[in-house]
């Protein structure tokens, strides 16, 4: 619990509407999309700007309390969930788009803003901000930094990362400090600003952010490609950018993740298929037409059984909304879906697919897998029944061994959902020791006291686990 | 205020009546955020979203809190649009978890006095009683032309009320004299029956909008359906379902299922998407009632809406339909929109009026704060959320808003009273302004 004269010192900072020490109050901030962790903070706190928070962690940083910043609890590896109690901050209060700068071609936020608000104010006005992660309907730009998010245009346009021009952070001594800015070169000491991005909270907290916009493409086309054989769906993706294509999204979805998606969705997908790609490519009329045809002839050449261009905005609106929801609607064949994002060379495609497929059978597991196959980012999702310890020790075995092969094949533990305590202890598989001791004396160069977001990232001990606590 | 006793007793009631595999069925992955008209209107608050509340009852469950009086407010201020529902990509049933919480508290707790005495005399002494429910409104109807009502507004008696309650006098439809509501055969034919259709005649519907069921039994007739009323059915029960009672819902939903099985129609037609919503969903209801489960299927299994079944026999298409130039906006009713999947069937039906310009309304298919009684115990929320649904409204610059449930019906003409804009906008039921496009030749 927090003590009284500190509750008071908070109160004083933000207001007593903004601070919420309740049970229930607190329950509804002590868990994240990921399943298996729970753990219940010591109050909420909304503060209104960035002062507020510098004087918060002055008193955090003081007294040793934990503090976890918290968008919309959308992410995958419980990167928000308060493992060690403390502070839940919220940025409700903060979330404003303050500018969208035409001539520079940035967009500066608060971190309360959600994604796709963004997305489509800057759309109104020509302009582009490729990330979309599944969630960015709900996922606050605050939370897509902390996690470095991707999406379903990775491939093309990159990640989150790769639009973040300067932040704003508070660090967990209080002070302020501003990183980057709307330049497009600027080589003035360290790039702290992609230090902070994709630091899950850890080294510091965020509170404004300058973007990078880019024109919004003239034109988009989307098509299904189906495959009776996963490995020709996963071929088909290598070629595809052998052939020197770079599609804006490459989406694979094997035919259980079909079958659960078509099942909430019911859009018609098709269910008698093992596998699809979905195929989005845009830019100028004459460029997207032209690839899309190549892409067409190379999924036949595979063997693709079918290739169907989405018929107008709507449907191929239906299908990107439907492959946002693969995983929530897997959700729906057991009561815990655990999931992945092992992520491989582009050229590896094929073989990691290979390589679930058959650890999902050694291990007498249903593995689904769907994901962003053009960036070699794999979502394998196992849906399980926490209950069941027997089969939740399988699972941990399976998705350590898909871990493994992934490193194996020149890949990483995770590619866009971070690392969070979930991944916490293979960490060290794909950084070494060296790597780990390395990022911990950033860690504590920055946050002597270990009070921002404690427990992320860095395992406690070496022993790995993703799914069996005990 | 529950206390200790009574949450160990509600606790204990979670753990065995919830049903674990729906909680776990949620995984939190805050798709329904977005939709959930408290979450976006209390500021952003979890406590206050569907998420949120499943997290809540599954931690009482669980046995990580007590069901303390910030859980039942939690609970309290949902609406029960069941927006939540349609958007769920795991398919979390929502509204089933919902009703089984309230039923546990409320049938757990101790009301206070007064709260008991009205709660006994809506549930149980009133709506299921169609002929007290007439009385009722044959009071509110003697209130109306005797004089009374100009009197006590005149007095400014009404002052003494909430605001929203005396807005809410104001905009009562007028009542129809006792004689009528109680003459209407159980039996009408039509010119050429196609279909034999059953007539769901609901308790407020058949009171204070008798005008509109009579429009739909005409409606109906036009469109080659014979009508049959059964006499002996009875409030739906969505009322005591929704709030807590669920022993009275059941006992209704066994009388309507008496009621109706026998006429071995082709549909059962409701006209009130709150109701229907309730009907189809008597298999859930009665699902633990070996006897009874697989007749509320059947039962729930005919069950249409009004508008579903005059776009399903192509009523729009035979019958010539044309009003005056306006513009006609459609405010959907939650139900029957997140429950009953009924949405594009009253569009068509309107579209296919000559003459108008249907013009859609931003965040229709949001919750107008109605909600069966929420108006009235959560009148706060309920305004708010109202206020901004009629800044939608007035965007679409329609001079009509259209809606399918008794409760959104009222609530959108409060919500053009508090406008004052009474002189420019009106509220009708889709059956109402249906009946008035109908050109007979």
């Amino acid at each position: 619990m927090v003590d009284v004269q500190i509750k008071e010192r908070f109160i004083a900072i933000v207001g007593a509407e903004n601070y919420d020490d309740s049970k229930a109050g607190r329950l509804v901030y002590s868990y994240d999309a990921t399943p298996n962790f729970q753990s219940m903070p010591d109050a909420v706190i909304s503060p209104r700007n960035a002062q507020e928070i510098s004087q918060i962690l002055k008193i955090c940083s003081s007294r040793g309390i934990p503090i976890v910043p918290r968008g919309s609890g959308t992410n995958l590896c419980a990167g928000t969930c308060p493992t060690e109690g403390g502070i839940v901050l919220l940025f409700k209060h903060m979330n404003k788009i303050i500018e969208i700068d035409e001539e520079n071609l940035t967009a500066t936020v608060q971190p309360g803003v959600i994604t796709l608000d963004l997305i489509n104010q800057v759309e109104a006005r020509g302009l582009f901000y490729p990330p979309d992660p599944s969630s960015m309907k709900i996922s606050t730009i605050g939370g897509n930094i902390n996690e470095n998010s991707g999406g379903l245009r990775g491939l093309k346009y990159g990640v989150t990362r790769d639009y973040v021009m300067g932040l704003e952070a508070v660090l967990a001594n209080g002070e302020i400090i501003r990183t980057g800015g709307k330049l497009a070169k600027d080589v003035a000491g360290y790039d702290f600003t992609r230090l902070l991005v994709g630091s899950e909270g850890t080294l510091g907290i965020i509170t404004e952010a300058t973007l990078k916009l880019i024109p919004l493409p003239e034109s988009k086309k989307t098509m299904l490609a189906l495959f009776q054989d996963l490995e020709q769906a996963a071929k088909s993706v290598s070629k595809i950018i052998a052939g020197k294509i770079i599609p804006a999204t490459l989406e694979f979805l094997d035919q259980p993740t079909l079958k659960a998606v078509e099942d909430f969705a019911q859009i018609g997908l098709p269910t008698d298929v093992k596998a699809v790609l979905l195929i989005e490519q845009d830019g100028p009329v004459d460029v997207v037409d032209k690839d899309m045809q190549k892409m067409a002839e190379i999924c036949q050449e595979q063997g693709a059984v079918s290739v169907q261009l989405a018929k107008s905005e709507q449907e191929a609106e239906a299908l990107r909304t439907a492959r946002r929801a693969a995983l929530s609607a897997l959700a729906r064949l057991k009561p815990t879906t655990i999931l992945e994002d092992a992520t491989v060379p582009r050229s590896e495609i094929a073989n990691m697919v290979k390589a679930i497929n058959e650890i999902s059978q050694k291990y007498g597991l249903s593995i689904c897998t769907f994901g962003h196959a053009g960036d070699g980012n794999l979502h394998p999702t196992c849906p399980a029944d926490a209950r069941d310890k027997n089969e939740m020790e399988r699972v941990e075995k399976a998705f350590e061994e898909i871990f493994i092969k992934a490193i194996e094949l020149g890949g990483t533990i995770t590619g866009e959902h971070g690392v969070g305590v979930m991944k916490a202890p293979y960490l060290e598989l794909k950084l070494g020791h060296a790597g780990i001791d390395a990022m911990k004396a950033v860690k504590t160069g920055l946050d002597p006291n270990n009070i921002l977001n404690p427990g992320k990232i860095f395992a406690k001990d070496n022993r790995k686990r993703v799914v069996v606590t005990q | 205020m529950t206390t200790l006793k009574e949450q160990t007793i509600i606790q204990e009631e979670f753990v065995k009546r919830m049903d674990e595999d729906e909680l776990l069925n949620c995984m939190r992955c805050g798709f329904c955020l977005p939709s959930c008209p408290t979450y976006v209107e209390s500021g952003f608050k979890e406590a206050h979203s569907p998420r949120g509340r499943i997290a809540l009852m599954k931690a009482v469950a669980d046995g990580l809190i007590e069901p303390d009086e910030d859980v039942e407010r939690s609970l309290d201020l949902c609406l029960g649009c069941r927006a939540c529902e349609p958007v769920c990509p795991s398919g979390v049933k929502y509204g089933h978890l919902l009703e089984e919480a309230r039923d546990i508290i409320n049938q757990n707790k101790k009301h206070s006095l007064p709260v008991r005495a009205v709660r006994n005399l809506v549930f149980t002494g009133l709506f299921p009683h169609q002929n007290r429910m007439r009385a009722a409104a044959g009071l509110l109807g003697f209130y109306q032309r005797s004089g009374l009502q100009s009197a006590a507004r005149k007095t400014g008696m009404l002052n003494w009320l909430p605001k929203n309650l005396s807005t809410m006098e104001k905009v009562l439809p007028q009542v129809p004299k006792l004689k009528e509501m109680k003459n209407r055969p159980s039996h009408l034919p039509a010119d050429k029956p196609v279909k034999k259709a059953a007539f769901f005649t609901g308790c407020l519907m058949d009171t204070m909008f008798l005008e509109t069921n009579n429009a739909t039994i005409k409606l109906l007739q036009l469109a080659g359906c014979e009508i049959h009323i059964p006499q002996n059915q009875a409030c739906c029960g969505a009322l005591h379902g929704h709030s807590g009672e669920k022993q009275t819902a059941k006992d209704l939903a066994k009388r309507n299922i008496e009621a109706f099985e026998k006429l071995d129609a082709d549909y059962i037609i409701s006209n009130a998407g709150g109701c229907g919503a309730f009907l189809i969903d008597y298999g859930h209801l009665l699902k633990d009632d070996p006897e009874w489960h697989e007749r509320a299927v059947k039962f729930s299994e005919k069950l249409k809406d009004i508008s579903q079944i005059l776009y399903e026999l192509e009523f729009h298409k035979k019958v010539h339909l044309e009003l005056p130039g306006q513009v006609v906006t459609y405010q959907d009713s939650c139900h029957l929109r997140n429950v009953m999947k009924t949405s594009v069937a009253p569009r068509t039906l309107l579209n296919s009026i000559r003459g108008i310009e249907f013009r859609e309304m931003k965040d229709a298919d949001r919750c107008c704060g109605s909600a069966g009684i929420y108006n009235i115990v959560e009148s706060e929320m309920s305004m708010q959320i109202l206020d901004h649904k009629m800044i939608q409204a007035k965007s679409a610059n329609a001079a009509v808003i259209v809606t399918s449930n008794p409760g959104c019906l009222l609530q959108m003409k409060l919500g053009i009273e508090r406008e004052g804009l009474q002189h420019k906008i009106k509220a009708v039921h889709i059956v109402d302004i249906l009946l008035e496009a109908v050109i007979e030749k």
